[in-house]
Parts: structure tokens; sequence; C-alpha cells
């Protein structure tokens, strides 16, 4: 749509390099701490949970 | 789990998020462990926020609003750490399958670790991760045309320096 009809060939390159760079960071399973955190943030979120949440 | 509000659990939604977010992560501080360091700090943040996140708009842009926001805040805080660039193993990756137009991993990464930080963010997110030029410059609060030009030049200065490099014969 936006995109240019015939990209020059090293400009596809380098966007195709950039996607596959990007792409093994994503694939990579991420750390156990980042779980961890995330569980303990939410043990505390459940902890401090005995009013009932009033969201306007 | 979701809550009576239909809230999605900012748990799960943070979760959904947290590789792309080391990919960011990773594009902005060239280094893993900073990147792992950057992602910690963007969770709690994130978890924090979360009641301010509008639900009408992306997850993953507020996401990386937040990495972005907590990166340079943290180069303020150390501005030395700008010229740190790692020099990260030499691997050969042979997983692309086909294609024999693939720079070699370390020269492009080395080139990609060189530009500025702002070209190498708006490069992640309009030509890697496949954002709209209004999302990224949504995720970095600045103009559509700003990001436009970030994006050229960044293409154009990789360009310049895997073609100086010898990889002019590439296309």
């Amino acid at each position: 749509m936006s995109k240019a009809p015939k990209k020059p060939s090293v400009e596809r390159i380098i966007d195709e390099n950039l996607r596959r760079v990007y792409q093994r960071m994503v694939k990579e399973d991420v750390p156990d701490r980042f779980i961890d955190i995330l569980n303990q943030l939410q043990q505390r979120e459940q902890g401090k949970r005995n009013d009932p949440e009033q969201d306007g | 789990m979701s809550n009576m509000l239909g809230r999605p659990d900012p748990r799960d939604a943070i979760l959904q998020h947290l590789q792309e977010m080391r990919a960011f992560a990773m594009s902005l501080t060239r280094n893993p462990s900073s990147a792992d360091d950057l992602v910690q700090d963007s969770i709690v943040k994130a978890w924090r926020k979360f009641h301010q996140f509008d639900q009408t708009t992306n997850l993953r842009a507020w996401l990386f609003t937040i990495v972005r926001n907590t990166f340079y805040s943290d180069l303020r805080k150390s501005r030395r750490e700008l010229s740190n660039i790692e020099n990260t193993d030499v691997e050969e990756y042979s997983d692309g399958g086909g294609t024999d137009q693939i720079i070699a991993v370390m020269d492009f990464e080395k080139a990609f670790s060189i530009l500025p930080t702002e070209q190498r963010e708006a490069l992640t997110l309009v030509a890697a991760s496949g954002m709209s030029y209004e999302e990224a410059a949504a995720t970095c609060g600045i103009a559509i045309g700003t990001i436009k030009s970030r994006v050229n030049r960044g293409r154009k200065r990789l360009a310049d320096i895997l073609e100086r490099n010898g990889l002019s014969d590439i296309g």
C-alpha cells in the first residue's frame, strides 16, 4: 500500500536481516527470572486485594 | 484469568510480549545482560502502571514505550555506557534455509550496533517488529515524519557501512 513498489535490493536485504536478527531473539526462551518476577508481583497484589477493588 | 471488568490479567498480558520486549531491549542496549536488566525493570514498571493502560490502544506499543523510556532514563544516568559496544560471539547462522543473500550475522549486527540509538530504535520498530510508522511514532512519542526520516537514514547508513566493508555486491 504505502510501500514502494520496488525497493532497492540492498534495502530489502537490510530489512530481511533486521527481521532475522529480531526474530532470532524473539524465539529465545525468556529467562526464568522474568516469570519469577511476574509471579511475585501477582502474589503481592493478591495479598493486598482484601478490599473490593474499585476502578473508576 | 481476567477479572469482572474484563481487563486482561497483567501477568498474562505482559508475559505475552516478553520475547519482543527483550528483542527490542537488545536492539537498544546491544548487550544481552543489559537488555535483560532493562526488561526486568520494565516488567516492574509496566505492572505498576498497568491500570493506566488504555485497552483501546496497542499493548505491545505501550510496553515498548516503557522499555524505551526506561532505557533512556538509565542512559541519562550513565552516559559512559553509550560507547560500550560489546563484541559478541562470532557465529555462523545457517537457519535461513535457502537465501544466499544473508549477510554474515556478525557483520550485519556489528554494522547495526554502530548506528545512532534513535536509528536502531526506529529500524527495529518499523523494519524488524513490523510496526506501522504511526505505531512506531506513538511508541517513541515523536512525529511520523521524524520516525520515517530516522528509518530512512538508518537504512542508508547501514547500507553505507556494509558497502564500505566490502559487502557492496550483496545486491
